[in-house]
C-alpha cells in the first residue's frame, strides 16, 4: 500500500506491507533506529513517537499505514538548529538515563506530556510516563529531567515547538 | 575507619558527578544497539518452540517451511547433531546444553527448529508453518518431584538421577552441635522465588560469515565479547582469530547476557553455511521464557543463639531448581556461587551451608539477576533469618544485629565459611541510617498505630556483599582466570585512548574509566576517549557481571595508568635535566624535588614522549595491564524500608526507603546513585511482583511483561540515598563496586517491614514476590485463627 507520511518534518511516499509495523517503517525503511522495540504485548514503551505533535503512541501497536497522512516526530527529531531540545539536555543533565534503551520512547513521551501540560508536579509527571518502563534508572532522576525542562521552556516557550 | 565523602581530600578527577560521556548519542537516538545494525544481504533467523514442557519428539516436517518464498533454511536438532554442533558445554563445564531440542523438548518454548528467511516476517510465517509431532510426557515442575527420581530427565546422561551436584562448605558436625545446644533456635523454609533479569532490550545477534576473508564477525548482546569468542571458538572449532565479536551498545544486561543462547548459535551456523549475514532478535516471550533466569533456591535456614541474642551457629539447607540443563554461569569451583556469603555481616562462631541442585522441565540458566553469583539468594537468607530471630527473642532487630556484627577492628575478617572480609564499618554504617531515617521516632509512631490495629512495618537489611570475581586461582570461566585488563594509549597532544575487557551495559564506563586514568595522569578525563566490546581491539578480559567490573578492570585501568606514569617520569628527568629519583609525581605532575615551581605536565611529557623522547630510550606512551586481584571485594550497606499494609485489602504501600552504601572509593557519585536507584527499583520489584511461575503442567505463566510485572514510575518509590566510605585496602584505588548492592540489599528490607508490619498477626514469614493477593490471604487467615 502506498503511503505518505511526514517524518520529523520531512515527507515520505513509500509503498509498504500492510502488515508492516510503524515501529519498523520507521526503525528499517527510514532508518531511524532511535524509535526501539522492547516488547510484544505493548507494555514497554521504548517505541513511543509523537503523532500529529500533541499524541503519544506506541509505534510498535500501529501499522505503517495508519500514519498515511500523519505528521510523526521521533526522537531523531527533538534537537533543532544544532540545539539540544530542553528535554534532551535534562536528561542529560540529571542522570536520566544509564543503558538509553528506554530514553527515545521516555523522551517522545515527555514531550507530548508537555505540550499538553506544561507544568507538571511530580505525581503527574509518574503518571504520565507510567506507560514506558526502565528498567535501569528507577525513573527518579527522569522525573527530575522532565521537572527541569519544564522550568526552562516555561523561560523560553517556542523551544517546545519541534517538526511543525 | 568508615568516613562521609565529604571528609576526603579534592580530588582531580575521581569522586566528581561528572556528566556521562556516553550520553549525547543516547538522547538523540543514536545509538548503535544490536537490532540497529543492517548489513547488505541479511537474512532473518525466527525460531519454532516447544508447546510442551516435556515431549518426545516424533517427527519434524520441514517440507510447507521451505515451500514458502523467501524461506532459505529450516534447521532441527538433527541438522546440527549432523553437524556436531548439536551440544554446547556449559560455562563451568559440568553439563552440556542443547542448541534445538533433539529427541525431546524438555521445558515448555524450548527452541526446536530455526527458519531463515529474506524478512523478520517470512521468517515468523515460515517458523509457523514447521510441523512437528509430540509425544507429551510427564514433566517435572519442582525440584522436590524431581528429588523423587520417578522420571529421569536427561537421558543423554550416565548417571540416571536427577540429581546434579550436592556442594557444601563448613563443619556440618559442629555447626548443627551448636545448633542443639543453643538456648533459642529458629528454623524457615524460605524461598527466593525464579525471576528473570529482563533487560528492556532483548537479547540478539547478527552473525556474518565472510567467505571472502574466511572471518566470521559476530555482533552479540554480550556482556562478556572475549569470552564468547572464546566459547565460539571452541564450540565450532574456528580458529580464534577468524573470530570476531563486537558487542555494541548493550540496553542492560543484569546477567542476562552472559550466557549463549540457542539462537545465536543457531544464526551462526546459517551464516557460516549459507554465506550472508544472519541477524535473530528475541522477542520478549522468547527472553522471558527460555533465557537465564534467576534465583529459584529452597532455603531452610536455622539459627541459633544464646538468650542474650547472640548468634552461635548457622546451618543452611538449599534445594536449587536448576531447571533442563546444569547452565548456570557459575566459577568452575564454586557451583553455587558465593553462596558462602551467607554468614553476612555477622561474626558467627561456626556455620555450615549445602546446596543440592536437581533438574526440572524448566528453561536453564541459574544466572545472576544483578548479584553477583547466588549472593542475592544468600543474603535474602541470612537477613530474613536475623528478622525472625530477633522476633523470637523479642529484641529490636537492629539491636540483634549489632550484637553480632563483625567490629571494624576484625578486619580483614575470615569467614566461617571461607571468605575473607577485606573491610567495613558495619557500625558506623547503620548508625548513619538510623540517624537520617529517624529510627527511635519510627518505632514510637509503630507502637501509637499499632494499638489502633494498623499495620505499620520498618524493615532493615544490614548486609555484606562479596563481589570482584575474582582472584584467578579461585574463579575462573571455562577454565579462563578471572582477571580484567586495560590497555591505554596516550597520544602526542595528551589526549589518549582507553580500553578495556568489561563491556558496559549503562554502567557508565565511558565516563567512569576515563576518570579513573585521568586521575592517575593529570589529564583531562573529557579527552580519554573510552572503548569496549570489541574483542579485534580491546585487551582479552572477563567482562561485566558480578559487579567485577570496577573491582577488576577498575584496578587494570589504574595500574595500566601507573604503568605509563613510571614511564612518563623518565621523560620528565629527561626534559628536566634532572636525574629520574630527583623527580617526584605530586599535586597531578612531575615536580622536581625541592624545586618549587619546576615541573612539567604529563601533556608536556606525552609530547616529548613522540617528539624528543629520552636518548636510547623507546618512544611512545602506552601501557597495559592485566589484574588478577589478590582478594575479592566487600561492598555492605544498612537499608531500611518503612511501610504501610493496608488490613483490608493486602496492599502494601512504601512510605520510606534508605539506602545507605558502603561501596569503597566512589568514582562517580551521581553514577553510584543512579546505580542504586535502578538496583533498588529491581529489588522492590523482585520482593512485591516479580516471579516466572509455573502451573502442575508445567506451563510458563509469565510469558511477557503483562505477567511478568516491571514497576512502572506509579508504584516505585521515592528513594532516599547515603554513604559511607571504607576504602578496599588491597584495591589499586580502594574502590568495592556497586552495581548490585542495592539488588543484593533491598529484598529482604522490603519483605522484612511487610513481616514487621503484620507481626500482631502472629506472620512469620510469607514467601516473594509479596503481591496483595498473597498479604490479604496471609492476613485472612492469621484473623481467622484468632477469632
Ligand atoms: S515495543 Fe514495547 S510498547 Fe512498543
Ligand atoms: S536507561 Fe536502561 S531501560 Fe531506561
Amino acid at each position: 500500500m502506498k503511503i505518505a507520511v511526514t517524518v520529523n518534518g520531512e515527507r515520505y511516499e513509500r509503498d509498504v506491507e500492510p502488515r508492516t509495523l510503524l515501529a519498523y517503517f520507521l526503525r528499517e525503511d527510514l532508518g531511524l533506529t532511535g524509535t526501539h522495540v522492547g516488547c510484544d504485548s505493548s507494555s514497554c514503551g521504548c517505541c513511543v513517537v509523537a503523532m500529529d505533535g500533541d499524541r503519544a503512541v506506541k509505534s510498535c501497536t500501529m501499522f505503517a499505514v495508519q500514519a498515511d497522512g500523519h505528521e510523526i516526530t521521533t526522537v531523531e527529531g527533538l534537537e533543532q538548529g544544532g540545539k539540544l531540545h530542553p528535554l534532551q539536555q535534562a536528561f542529560w543533565d540529571q542522570h536520566g538515563l544509564q543503558c538509553g534503551y528506554c530514553t527515545p520512547g521516555m523522551l517522545m513521551t515527555s514531550y507530548v506530556l508537555l505540550k499538553h501540560q506544561p507544568a507538571p508536579n511530580e505525581a503527574e509527571i509518574r503518571e504520565a510516563i507510567a506507560g514506558n518502563l526502565c528498567r535501569c534508572t528507577g525513573y527518579q532522576n527522569i522525573v527530575k529531567a522532565i521537572q527541569q525542562a519544564s522550568t526552562e521552556l516555561a523561560a523560553e516557550p517556542a523551544a517546545a515547538a519541534v517538526g511543525s | 575507619m568508615a568516613t562521609t565523602t565529604d571528609d576526603l581530600p579534592a580530588r582531580h578527577s575521581l569522586g566528581k558527578s561528572m556528566k556521562r560521556k556516553e550520553d549525547p548519542r543516547f538522547i538523540r537516538g543514536k545509538g548503535r544497539y544490536l537490532d540497529d545494525i543492517v548489513l547488505p544481504h541479511m537474512l532473518y533467523l525466527a525460531l519454532v518452540h516447544s508447546p510442551y514442557p516435556h515431549a518426545r519428539i516424533k517427527s519434524i516436517d520441514k517440507s510447507k517451511a521451505l515451500a514458502l518464498p523467501g524461506v532459505k533454511a529450516v534447521i532441527t536438532g538433527e541438522d546440527l547433531d549432523a553437524a556436531k554442533l548439536e551440544w554446547l558445554p556449559t560455562f563451568h563445564g559440568y553439563d552440556k546444553q542443547m542448541v534445538l531440542a533433539f529427541g525431546k523438548a524438555l521445558y515448555q518454548y524450548q527452541e526446536v527448529a530455526g527458519v531463515v528467511a529474506t524478512s523478520r516476517e517470512i521468517a515468523s510465517d515460515g517458523a509457523e508453518l514447521v510441523e512437528v509431532e509430540y509425544e507429551p510426557l510427564d514433566p517435572l515442575v519442582t525440584p522436590f518431584q524431581a528429588r523423587e527420581d520417578k522420571i529421569i530427565l536427561r537421558d543423554d546422561r550416565e548417571s540416571k538421577t536427577n540429581h546434579i551436584y550436592h556442594w557444601e562448605v563448613g563443619d556440618k558436625a559442629k555447626a548443627e552441635g551448636e545448633l542443639d545446644g543453643s538456648a533459642v533456635r529458629i528454623k524457615e523454609r524460605i524461598l527466593s522465588p525464579r525471576c528473570h533479569p529482563a533487560p528492556l532490550e532483548p537479547c540478539g545477534v547478527l552473525a556474518d560469515m565472510n567467505k571472502a576473508t574466511g572471518r566470521l564477525t559476530v555482533y552479540m548482546t554480550s556482556q562478556a565479547p572475549h569470552v564468547h569468542r572464546t566459547a565460539f571458538s571452541l564450540v565450532t572449532g574456528i580458529p580464534e582469530d577468524k573470530i570476531h565479536v563486537i558487542s555494541p551498545d548493550v540496553g542492560g544486561g543484569f546477567g542476562n547476557k552472559v550466557p549463549v543462547y540457542p539462537g545465536y548459535v543457531v544464526a551462526t551456523v546459517a551464516s557460516v553455511i549459507i554465506g550472508v549475514p544472519v541477524k535473530w532478535v528475541e522477542s520478549r516471550t522468547e527472553n522471558l521464557t527460555t533465557t537465564g533466569f534467576a534465583r529459584d533456591y529452597h532455603m531452610d535456614v536455622e539459627i541459633g543463639a544464646t538468650k542474650e541474642g547472640k548468634v552461635t551457629a548457622l546451618k543452611v539447607s538449599t534445594v536449587a531448581d536448576h531447571g533442563a540443563f546444569d547452565a548456570a554461569a557459575d566459577p568452575r569451583k564454586y557451583p553455587a556461587g558465593m553462596f558462602g556469603i551467607v554468614t553476612g555481616s555477622y561474626d558467627f562462631p561456626t556455620a555450615f551451608a549445602e546446596v543440592d541442585a536437581y533438574f526440572t522441565n524448566k528453561a536453564p540458566g541459574g544466572i545472576a539477576y544483578r548479584c553477583s553469583f547466588r549472593v542475592t539468594e544468600a543474603s535474602f537468607a541470612i537477613e530474613r533469618g536475623m528478622d525472625i530471630l530477633a522476633r523470637k527473642l523479642d529484641m529490636d532487630p537492629v539491636e540483634l544485629r549489632r550484637r553480632n556484627f563483625i567490629k571494624k577492628e576484625q578486619f580483614p575478617y575470615p569467614s566461617p565459611l571461607g571468605f575473607v572480609y577485606d573491610s567495613g564499618d558495619y557500625e558506623a554504617t547503620t548508625q548513619k541510617a538510623l540517624d537520617i531515617i529517624g529510627y527511635d521516632e519510627l518505632r514510637k509512631e509503630q507502637a501509637e498505630k499499632r494499638k489502633s490495629g494498623e499495620l505499620m512495618g520498618i524493615g532493615v537489611s544490614t548486609f555484606t556483599e562479596i563481589v570482584g570475581a575474582g582472584p584467578g586461582k579461585h574463579f575462573d570461566i571455562l577454565g579462563i582466570k578471572m582477571f580484567d585488563s586495560a590497555e591505554i594509549r596516550i597520544h602526542p597532544t595528551g589526549s589518549g585512548i582507553v580500553r578495556a575487557g568489561t563491556r558496559h551495559q549503562g554502567q557508565g564506563h565511558e565516563t567512569t574509566w576515563a576518570q579513573i586514568v585521568a586521575e592517575e595522569l593529570g589529564l583531562d578525563p573529557q579527552e580519554l576517549l573510552v572503548e569496549e566490546g570489541d574483542t579485534d581491539t580491546a585487551p582479552y578480559g572477563l567482562g561485566t557481571y558480578a559487579s567485577r567490573s570496577t573491582p577488576v578492570a577498575g584496578g587494570a585501568l589504574a595500574l595500566a595508568a601507573r604503568r605509563i606514569r613510571e614511564k612518563g617520569k623518565k621523560i620528565a628527568a629527561h626534559l628536566l635535566e634532572a636525574s629520574e629519583n630527583d623527580v617526584e609525581w605530586k599535586d597531578y605532575k612531575f615536580n622536581l624535588k625541592g624545586v618549587p615551581g619546576k615541573s612539567v605536565t604529563m601533556k608536556e611529557v606525552a609530547f616529548a614522549a613522540y617528539t624528543n623522547p629520552p636518548p636510547d630510550s623507546e618512544p611512545g606512551l602506552e601501557a597495559t595491564y592485566y589484574y588478577d586481584p589478590p582478594n575479592l571485594t566487600f561492598p555492605n550497606g544498612s537499608y531500611i524500608a518503612v511501610v504501610d499494609v493496608d488490613r483490608e485489602t493486602g496492599a502494601v504501600i512504601v512510605r520510606r526507603f534508605l539506602a545507605v552504601d558502603d561501596c569503597g572509593v566512589v568514582i562517580n557519585p551521581m553514577i553510584v546513585e543512579g546505580q542504586i536507584h535502578g538496583g533498588l527499583t529491581e529489588g522492590f520489584a523482585m520482593a512485591f511482583m516479580q516471579e516466572i511461575a509455573f502451573d502442575e503442567s508445567g506451563n510458563n505463566l509469565n510469558t511477557n511483561f503483562t505477567e511478568y510485572l516491571v514497576p512502572t514510575a506509579l508504584e516505585t518509590p521515592h528513594w532516599e540515598t547515603a554513604n559511607t566510605v571504607t576504602p578496599s585496602p588491597h584495591h589499586p584505588i580502594g574502590a568495592k563496586g556497586v552495581g548490585e548492592s542495592p539488588n543484593v540489599g533491598s529484598p529482604q528490607a522490603f519483605v522484612n517491614a511487610v513481616m514487621d508490619a503484620l507481626a500482631p498477626l502472629g506472620i512469620t514469614h510469607i514467601d516473594m514476590p509479596l503481591t496483595r493477593e498473597k498479604v490479604w490471604r496471609a492476613i485472612r487467615d492469621a484473623e481467622a485463627k484468632v477469632s
